[in-house]
């Protein structure tokens, strides 16, 4: 499953403070890698937000990301879930363009894709669908030829199924004098 | 008791063990100076240019293993570190820099001097942070310091507001503990990784140790020699790895790449397994990655695991801190002798006498770091600047002390040499400290004299002036038709002269004969000292292998007769 260019998910948690989106993707631009789309939101833990990446590349591309990510000190943990059983979404808004000819049967192509009508305009109207980015592509295609006059994407959403990685419940806060220390290990000049 | 923004970093400074700080005032930092001149205990070492600031606080953080600290203003004060820090990164330099930024409401605003410093840093510190509240002061600088120090070491920025440093008091509190969750350095090694990195050495034929500057930040140096002796495998050093191994050691193989010693890189290229300890495989080590070590398996031992297959795939990587890695190896690892791999080394080394210096009555650059290290029994601190005088003095100082070459490595900033000696001068006061500078390179910070004369801090400066931006104008000879556009400095000032203008006594050197003495007298001159060596002009650095290609096609220096 490490073909070269496929598309890669991974998974976040990071520190909810300032600047931290600038110096994620400031690191993607400064070592080439390429997001194709990234969601942030609040996590289930106060002052955390998970973010969700999808990184096109190889396997080199995505581990060196992966690492690269994880060497940020707002970063708690990074995950690459591509391999893993996920559970993904993302949701799309589409304005189309509508007259009352085309009413009936937008409204009848956008119903098997459980999309919902979330605004009716006299000349237009919003679409809300949510599922996989292939759904919406899906759904995008069919409503093209009407005239669709904007479309917004969240990006995708993503999580392990059942018990797995990206949980992150370690509560753990560094003890300042901690083995990994060595400040005031004495330093010896001079002998080898 | 309650204390001002500034007086909280003064407190939180003392709290870290900090001793000096580098650095020159300006408006928004100006509250942070006038709580220093209260705190005697912090000496302040005040620059002639910020830039000076960074790189003497990156010397003194290499001389003697703790955090280096400078400071400066908002704007273009804090820009002019930009260089400094960057060099910090590249090099895992344990580094604070702590800059004053316009006041809060100013911030956004493009106020007098605001740049927006922590954008800029992003990419080149370890982390930084815009200090939005006093109280937030004191648990900035914990974090700040040990995130500096621990793992992979690196510079980390502070902005503070003129506003915090100067507004409100607040009661110091110096926190206890760090909320630093999901950062964890690595210390000791995975059972798994250790056993099978252990197992490489132990089967191993024809192994090469390559030492980085992992190996000086976590002072593994007595247990890389039990290493290296127990398993009798040669080391080789990479640039900023040279003095983690004694120089005049049997299995002391030199320094590889782009002007690696001929030898080292050719029994990297021979060699079947390579155990890479806190060292990066930057390009100018391997050159062409393709053909690097074609016939080798590597053990890459590293404290930062996103250098695993970076450049090199590992074979196994080892992810820890080198000395408790070591520490872990050392009882696993097989005594054993390498014979017939130490007489084919042996074998390249005379038949690649990369060291030799050819008998002439000029005065060539590489006699003169020759003669320093036999004057000084390769017992001083060098501290270099950037081009050929620098390759020359990886090649012909002999290192008797762990820490003793102090360069810009990573980022190969000319200028590094002058400041930062100063650093490690201050940092180890008891040491002889020359600082070994390109006439290029020295123009770019010389005006730091100033700083060396005012505060008595007694390095010996030494220009191997050679009247060009020596390392281009080989490129240029090379591989540019010897079209030597804009590397010869014509206009070069009177360096001794100048060292009397700022009132230390200048030495001219220009025969071969006057380099040891000239060298004595200084070491015997108290205080600061510029000693003008007038080295020929058109001398290469060899061996050398063209960036992007490979051992094979190495050029070394055409010897007109073999000396065996
Ligand atoms: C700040 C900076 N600018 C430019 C360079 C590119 N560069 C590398 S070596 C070199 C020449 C250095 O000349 P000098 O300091 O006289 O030393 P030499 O090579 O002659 O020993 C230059 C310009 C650099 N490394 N650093």
């Amino acid at each position: 499953m490490n073909g070269n260019g496929r598309h890669h998910t991974i998974i976040a948690l990071v520190h909810d403070r300032p600047g931290v989106l600038t110096r994620v993707a400031g690191l993607f631009r400064r070592r080439g890698f390429n997001i194709s789309s990234l969601a942030v939101g609040n996590s289930e833990q106060e002052g955390l937000s998970r973010m969700t990446f999808v990184v096109d590349g190889d396997q080199y591309t995505v581990d060196q990301a992966t690492r690269q990510l994880d060497k940020l000190i707002e970063v708690v943990k990074v995950a690459n879930i591509s391999d893993e059983e996920i559970v993904s979404r993302e949701l799309a808004l589409i304005k189309v363009k509508v007259t009352p000819e085309t009413r009936g049967e937008i409204l009848e192509m956008v119903h098997p894709f459980r999309a919902e009508i979330v605004d009716v305009g006299a000349r237009s109207m919003v679409i809300e669908v949510t599922g996989s980015g292939d759904k919406i592509q899906a759904l995008y295609s069919l409503l093209e030829p009407f005239g669709v006059l904007e479309l917004m994407r969240t990006g995708r959403v993503a999580m392990v199924r059942g018990l797995s990685e990206g949980r992150v419940s370690d509560e753990l806060v560094l003890d300042y004098h901690g083995d990994h220390l060595k400040v005031n290990e004495a330093y010896e000049v001079g002998s080898y | 008791m309650e204390y001002t923004g500034a007086e909280i970093v003064c407190e939180s400074l003392l709290q870290e063990g900090v001793e000096v700080i580098f650095g020159l005032p300006g408006g928004a930092v100006l509250p942070f100076y006038g709580a220093l001149s209260g705190y005697p205990q912090l000496r302040h070492v005040l620059v002639r240019h910020e830039q000076a600031a960074a790189m003497a606080a990156d010397g003194y953080a290499r001389v003697t293993g703790k955090v280096g600290v400078c400071t400066a203003t908002s704007g273009p004060g804090a820009t002019n570190l930009v260089t400094g820090i960057a060099g910090a990164m590249m090099d895992s330099i344990p580094m604070v820099a702590i800059t004053g930024q316009v006041p809060k409401p100013a911030i956004g605003r493009d106020a007098f001097q605001e740049t927006d410093i922590t954008g800029i840093t992003l990419p080149i510190t370890k982390h930084n942070m815009l200090v939005m509240e006093v109280d937030d002061i004191a648990p900035a600088i914990k974090e700040a310091f040990y995130i500096a120090q621990s793992g992979r070491p690196g510079p980390v920025l502070l902005d503070i507001p003129k506003d915090v440093l100067a507004g409100e008091k607040r009661p110091f509190v110096w926190p206890e503990t760090l909320n630093l969750q999901g950062y964890y350095p690595p210390g000791e090694a995975d059972e798994i990784q250790l056993n099978q990195a252990v197992e490489l050495i132990n089967q191993a034929e024809r192994p090469i140790i390559l030492a980085g500057h992992g190996v000086l930040i976590s002072h593994a140096y007595s247990e890389l020699r039990e290493l290296a002796e127990k398993a009798q495998i040669p080391v080789i050093t990479t640039l900023l790895g040279i003095s983690s191994f004694p120089t005049d050691h049997f299995l002391h193989t030199g320094m590889p790449g782009m002007h690696g010693m001929a030898y080292a890189s050719l029994a990297i290229d021979k060699a079947d397994l390579l155990v890479s300890l806190g060292m990066r495989f930057d390009d100018r080590v391997t050159g062409r990655i393709s053909d690097f070590a074609p016939n080798a398996r590597v053990v890459h031992v590293d404290v930062d695991p996103s250098e695993f297959h970076k450049n090199v795939k590992a074979t196994v990587p080892v992810l820890g801190d080198i000395r408790k890695v070591l520490n872990q190896m050392l009882p696993l690892v097989n005594r054993r002798t390498h014979v017939d791999w130490l007489q084919y080394i042996d074998t390249l080394r005379a038949e690649h006498p990369s060291l030799y210096i050819r008998q002439t009555d000029e005065l060539l650059p590489q006699f003169v770091m020759k003669q320093l290290s036999d004057v000084t029994e390769g017992n001083a601190i060098i501290v270099t600047g950037v081009g050929q005088h620098q390759m020359w003095a990886a090649q012909h100082y002999a290192y008797k002390n762990p820490n003793s070459l102090i360069t810009s490595g990573g980022l190969g900033a000319m200028g590094f040499e002058v400041p930062a000696a100063l650093g490690a001068k201050v940092g180890s006061p008891d040491k002889v400290v020359w600082s070994i500078a390109g006439d290029g390179g020295f123009q770019m910070t010389m005006c730091d004299l100033a700083t060396a004369v005012e505060n008595n801090i007694d390095v010996k400066f030494a220009i191997l002036n050679n009247g060009v931006l020596g390392m281009v104008h080989q490129w240029q000879e090379f591989f540019y038709d010897k079209d030597f556009f804009a590397t010869v400095y014509s206009g070069n000032p009177d360096f001794v002269k100048l060292a009397e203008a700022y009132g230390i006594p200048g030495i001219r050197v220009t025969d071969k004969t006057q380099v040891e003495a000239a060298i004595r007298q200084a070491m015997d001159t108290p205080g600061p000292v510029v000693v003008d060596f007038i080295v020929k002009r058109d001398e290469q650095v060899y061996p050398m292998i063209p960036a992007g290609e490979s051992v094979n096609e190495m050029m070394e220096e055409p010897v007109p007769e073999r000396i065996f």
